[in-house]
C-alpha cells in the first residue's frame, strides 16, 4: 500500500505522471497531486517531476516550500526525481549562467551544446538505450540496455561516479540516471517509456527506500 | 553516433473519432483512438501524433476528452495538433495529457505566439508545423489554411526563425507530396534539417519503406511521420522498424 506525493510546483506537465502512477498503482493505493508540505510529510513516496529551466525551477520551488525542510523531506523516504527533478538535485547548474540547485547531490549539470558533435541534435530527444552501471531496486524485470524516452539539453556530472546508478551515449556518455540510499533520479522520462517505463515506476512504488 | 530514428503513426481525429481507413485485424472497434494508439505502442511505434481536422467549439471539447482517454492508456509521448490558435489552446491539451502541442497556421500569422508558449511551458512541448509548397528551384513556401494560402514567407528562412524564438522540434510537410504516396521531398528536408538545430520530422508522401529510410539518410530527418502505410495495414510499424534496421538505420526494436 503505497501513498504516493507528486510534487507540483509549476513546472510543466505533471499530467503523465500522473497517469502513469494511477495506471500502475494498486487499488489500495492513492496518489496525489501537491504542493502542500503536509500532504509531502505524510506520503509514503516522493515522485518529483519538472520541465524547463533550472533558475525558474529553483524559484518556483522556492515559492512554495522551505528550501531545508523540502531537502529534508527528500532524503527521507523513498524518492523519484524526473529530468528536472534530477537536475535541481545536484550542487548547482550551468544553466543560466550558472545556478545554485538543492545540492543533496554533489555534482554539477552541464549543458551540451558544445561538448557533443555540433550535427547532432539538440535537445537530445528521443528514445535511448540506458545501460545499468549498478544494481538495484528499480531495474527489477527491465533488461540492461532498454530504451527509455529523453528530452533534454541539459545533462548531470555527479562528482561521486558511485552515484552514477546507469550511463546512456549520445556522443557522450552522461549519467541518465543517479542515486544515494533513498533517492533515485532519472533523467529519461519513464511516464513516456512504454512498458520498460511503467515497470520502473511499478518497481519505485513497491521500494521501501532501503538498498 | 547518431540519434534512433523515431517512426510516428499520424491520426486524424474528427469528433473523438478516428477518421481515415484503420484496418488493423483484431481491432474490435477501428475508430476509437484509445484502441488505435494501444495497438500503435504495442507495435513499437516511438510517439503518436493527433491531428484534429473539426475546428468548431463543440469538437474541442471532444478532443480534450479524446486526449484525456488516450494519455490514460498509452505510454508513449501524445502530440496534438489542429486549430490550435492561442496559449489557452496550448495549455488545455497538455493538462488534457498531451506531451506536445503542434501550432500551425497561428504561428505563421503571429510568430509571437511561439515565443510566448516556449517561454511559459519550455520548448520540449511544442512542435511548429510547417506546411511548404516549391515555387522555385531551391525554394520553397509556408501555406498556411491547410495549405490553401501563400504565406510569402521562405520555408529555410521560416524554419531559423522558429528555432530562434524556441521550437522544439519542426514537422515539415511537403504539400505537393501530401498524399501521392510517391516518396517525400528530400531536397526540401535536407535543406531544412542541415540548417536547424532542432529535430526535423518528415511528413508528406510515405508510400513504401524505401521511402521511410530515405528520409532519413538523404533527407537528415530525425524522425519520420505517416498515415496511410500503417493506416491500411501495407505495413506494420514493426516491418517498417526491421527494414530500417537492415538498412542500418538505428531505431528502437
Amino acid at each position: 500500500m503505497s501513498d504516493v506525493a507528486i510534487i507540483d510546483y509549476g513546472m510543466g506537465n505533471v499530467h503523465s505522471v500522473q497517469k502513469a502512477l494511477i495506471k500502475i498503482i494498486d487499488k489500495h493505493s492513492s496518489v496525489r497531486v501537491t504542493n502542500n508540505i503536509d500532504v509531502i510529510k505524510d506520503c509514503s513516496h516522493i515522485v518529483f517531476p519538472g520541465q524547463g529551466a533550472a533558475n525558474e525551477c529553483m524559484q518556483n520551488i522556492s515559492k512554495y516550500f522551505g528550501l531545508d525542510e523540502l531537502s529534508y523531506l527528500f532524503q527521507n523516504k523513498p524518492f523519484l526525481g524526473i529530468c528536472m527533478g534530477l537536475q535541481v538535485l545536484m550542487t548547482s547548474s550551468e544553466e543560466n549562467n550558472s545556478c545554485r540547485c538543492l545540492d543533496i547531490l554533489p555534482g554539477e549539470v552541464l549543458g551540451m551544446q558544445g561538448k557533443i558533435n555540433k550535427n547532432l541534435k539538440i535537445p537530445h530527444m528521443g528514445w535511448n538505450k540506458v545501460r545499468q552501471e549498478k544494481d538495484h531496486p528499480i531495474w527489477n524485470g527491465i533488461e540492461d540496455n532498454s530504451f527509455f524516452y529523453f528530452v533534454h539539453s541539459y545533462y548531470v556530472k555527479p562528482t561521486n561516479d558511485l552515484n552514477v546508478l546507469s550511463l546512456t551515449d549520445y556522443d557522450i556518455s552522461f549519467a541518465s540516471s543517479v542515486y544515494d540510499k533513498n533517492i533515485v533520479a532519472v533523467q529519461f522520462h519513464p511516464e513516456k517509456s512504454s512498458a520498460s517505463g511503467l515497470k520502473l515506476l511499478q518497481n519505485f512504488i513497491n521500494w521501501n527506500g532501503e538498498l | 553516433m547518431s540519434i534512433y530514428k523515431r517512426i510516428i503513426p499520424c491520426l486524424d481525429v474528427n469528433n473523438g473519432r478516428v477518421v481515415k481507413g484503420i484496418n488493423f485485424v483484431n481491432i474490435t472497434d477501428a475508430g476509437d483512438p484509445v484502441e488505435i494508439a494501444k495497438r500503435y505502442d504495442s507495435e513499437g511505434a516511438d510517439e503518436i501524433t493527433f491531428l484534429d481536422i473539426t475546428a468548431t467549439h463543440e469538437a474541442r471539447k471532444t478532443l480534450l476528452q479524446t486526449v484525456e482517454s488516450v494519455a490514460s492508456q498509452v505510454f508513449i509521448p501524445l502530440t496534438v495538433g489542429g486549430g490550435v490558435t492561442s496559449f489557452t489552446d496550448v495549455q488545455d491539451l497538455l493538462n488534457a495529457g498531451a506531451d506536445k502541442v503542434a501550432i500551425n497556421s497561428a504561428a505563421v500569422n503571429n510568430p509571437d505566439l511561439i515565443n510566448e508558449v516556449t517561454s511559459k511551458t519550455g520548448r520540449q512541448c511544442i512542435v511548429v508545423a510547417m506546411d511548404v509548397k516549391k515555387v522555385s528551384n531551391n525554394r520553397w513556401n509556408v501555406f498556411t489554411h491547410g495549405g490553401r494560402k501563400d504565406s510569402g514567407r521562405d520555408a529555410l528562412e521560416w524554419a531559423k526563425d522558429i528555432t530562434t524564438r524556441g521550437a522544439g522540434e519542426i514537422l515539415l510537410t511537403s504539400m505537393d507530396k501530401d498524399g501521392t504516396q510517391s516518396g517525400f521531398d528530400l531536397d526540401l528536408l535536407n535543406t531544412i534539417s542541415s540548417n536547424v538545430s532542432i529535430p526535423v520530422i518528415a511528413s508528406g508522401g510515405a508510400g513504401t519503406l524505401d521511402h521511410l529510410e530515405e528520409a532519413i539518410t538523404k533527407g537528415k530527418a530525425d524522425a519520420v511521420l505517416a498515415a496511410s502505410i500503417f493506416h491500411y495495414s501495407k505495413y506494420s510499424i514493426v516491418q517498417a522498424k526491421q527494414y530500417l534496421k537492415k538498412k542500418g538505420v538505428l531505431v528502437r526494436s
